[in-house]
């Protein structure tokens, strides 16, 4: 099936997370991701979907393909109209053994990929992207 | 198509049996390989070239559709070579020696009108060197690739997982522990757990020069991953100034079991295996 | 929504989640476990998660969490076949389960169960 190289998919039902993930895991295989970072990279999509859904009350997945050089990678974005994260730091941090944070897994989604990025502020929603570069 | 291009394309389409043969006399004597090899090469070249042209392609932009078929012969052409050995200043030295050939029909075709050789002959030269690049940069990423593959392998290679006893694996880990082996490590490590059905591994560390927070954390990792699976792991080879330092540290070692040696490991894994050992005498 | 099926064999009960779960599903077995261990009075519960080849941190949640009930009811829980890149995801995620039994493959959960039941009528 062919996979196009950049879309989008909303995230509105507890099913979208579903189809997010087989999404990303589609175009993980695609780019010919190794078995390892397919999983890391559909468990951080399922994790950034989930609060977009949960706590961004609702939104979208955009997915584009990055080439850089010689390499590629596969760049996903979360975004949401919701209420934004108060205090960013606090949700940010977390050492690696503890489990403790906001409840969000940005820590650990964070470990899981290459590059995050996130913009948020309250009342201005949130847009969290990541990168994984094969 | 301009007449610049048309130019350029009738400069490649005439004789092309003599343009092969003053491309391959321009090349340096150590660049003409035996017999029909690069006259080959320079055949499919040309004829790439001439494909590109005649699909509208402009010369100063290598990478639209029009000149695929030409990339793709350069590819083939640079991957052959840099497999071969060959030196990167090889290839494109192979293609900047179609200049030579390219100028002098040129320069017949446009005898009286001096403007018009002056354009074509710069469309020519960007042409050419626009190729010439692009063969490098296909020449230096296939090289990269194969240091890339050397060096995954020589990682595997240091990391090899050895069944001690049934159910009993064992990795020798040599050399400094960082995330980039411990990766390796944990996805070797586990599929083996997986695939032999072992219940036990045993990383012996005697190979590791130093252990500090960063090392304990990437070992601790590789345990939580191994238990978590339903597995267990003892850690031996710890010299005694490493143990001194992961007191010293205050590093929690989160009740693994560890061992000086590995042959106590060994004897600790088969004793929780249920196997006894007793000498016959 | 699909709810996953629970087996019974004799003390145990057995659940093998073969579907990419959404999040109600995931919670539904949470409780259809704590039902059927009341019910029944079994005394194990064996998930089987080696089709599972994403557990992301909901699913972990809800892995301890039926750990924490069924040890409350008291049985015991044993989570069997997780994935090699599933353990290296979690823990990357920093999930490591505490409190959660788990084993290479079902056999050897059933020998764990087993294990951990004497154990336990012995204390008695």
């Amino acid at each position: 099936m062919t996979v196009e190289l950049s879309g989008s998919a909303a995230l509105a039902t507890e099913q979208d997370i579903v189809l997010a993930r087989q999404h990303v895991r589609q175009l993980c295989q695609s780019l010919k991701f190794s078995l390892v970072d397919q999983t890391k990279m559909v468990t951080a999509a399922s994790e950034l979907a989930r609060n977009t859904l949960i706590h961004g009350g609702g939104g979208q997945m955009r997915w584009n393909v990055r080439e850089e050089g010689a390499r590629r990678g596969l760049a996903l974005h979360f975004e949401d109209k919701g209420p934004g994260i108060a205090d960013l730091r606090l949700a940010l941090s977390d050492g690696w053994s503890s489990g403790s944070g906001m409840g969000l897994g940005l820590p650990g989604s964070k470990r899981l990929v290459n590059e995050f990025d996130i913009e948020t502020a309250p009342g201005q929603g949130t847009r969290v992207s990541i990168i994984k570069w094969k | 198509m301009n007449d610049t291009n048309q130019a350029l394309l009738d400069a490649l389409g005439a004789e092309e049996s003599q343009l092969v043969e003053s491309w391959h006399a321009a090349l340096p004597l150590s660049a003409q390989t035996t017999g029909q090899s690069s006259r080959g090469e320079a055949r499919q070249l040309l004829a790439g070239l001439r494909d590109g042209l005649r699909a509208g392609g402009a010369p100063e932009a290598l990478d639209t559709p029009a000149w695929a078929p030409l990339r793709q012969s350069l590819e083939a052409l640079s991957a052959a070579r840099a497999a071969k050995g060959e030196k990167a200043g090889d290839t494109s030295l192979f293609v900047l020696a179609l200049k030579k050939p390219m100028f002098d029909a040129l320069q017949q075709r446009f005898a009286k009108d001096p403007a018009g050789l002056g354009a074509a002959l710069w469309s020519a030269t960007s042409l050419v060197d626009k190729v010439a690049q692009h063969t490098v940069t296909t020449f230096q990423s296939t090289r990269e690739d194969i240091i890339r593959r050397q060096q995954q392998d020589l990682l595997e290679l240091s990391t090899p997982v050895v069944k001690l006893w049934e159910g009993v694996l064992a990795v020798p880990m040599i050399g400094v522990l960082d995330s980039s082996r411990t990766q390796l490590v944990m996805e070797s490590l586990l599929q083996s757990i997986v695939s032999s059905g072992s219940a036990l591994a045993i990383i012996d560390i005697t190979g590791v020069p130093t252990v500090d927070t960063l090392v304990a954390q990437h070992l601790l990792k590789t345990v939580t991953a191994i238990r978590l699976m339903g597995a267990d792991c003892i850690i031996s080879g710890i010299r005694p100034q490493i143990a001194q330092t992961i007191v010293h540290l205050g590093i929690d070692l989160q009740g693994i079991t560890t061992k000086a040696t590995l042959a106590d490991a060994l004897l600790v894994a088969l004793q929780r295996s249920g196997w006894r050992v007793s000498r016959t005498d | 929504m699909e709810r996953i099926p629970i087996l019974r064999m004799g003390q145990t009960l057995l659940v093998t989640i073969q579907i990419d779960m959404q999040d109600q599903t995931a919670m539904a077995l949470q409780e259809d476990l704590a039902a059927k261990i009341a019910e029944t009075g079994a005394n194990g519960v064996m998930i089987d998660i080696s089709a599972l080849e994403i557990v992301d941190s909901f699913v972990g949640r809800m892995l301890s969490s039926i750990s924490g009930i069924a040890r409350i009811l008291s049985a015991v829980t044993v989570v069997v076949g997780m994935q090699p890149a599933v353990a290296i995801t979690l823990v990357e995620l920093g999930l490591s389960l505490p409190g959660v039994r788990t084993a290479l493959n079902v056999e050897r959960g059933m020998q764990l169960l087993d294990t951990v039941r004497r154990e336990k009528f012995l204390d008695r």
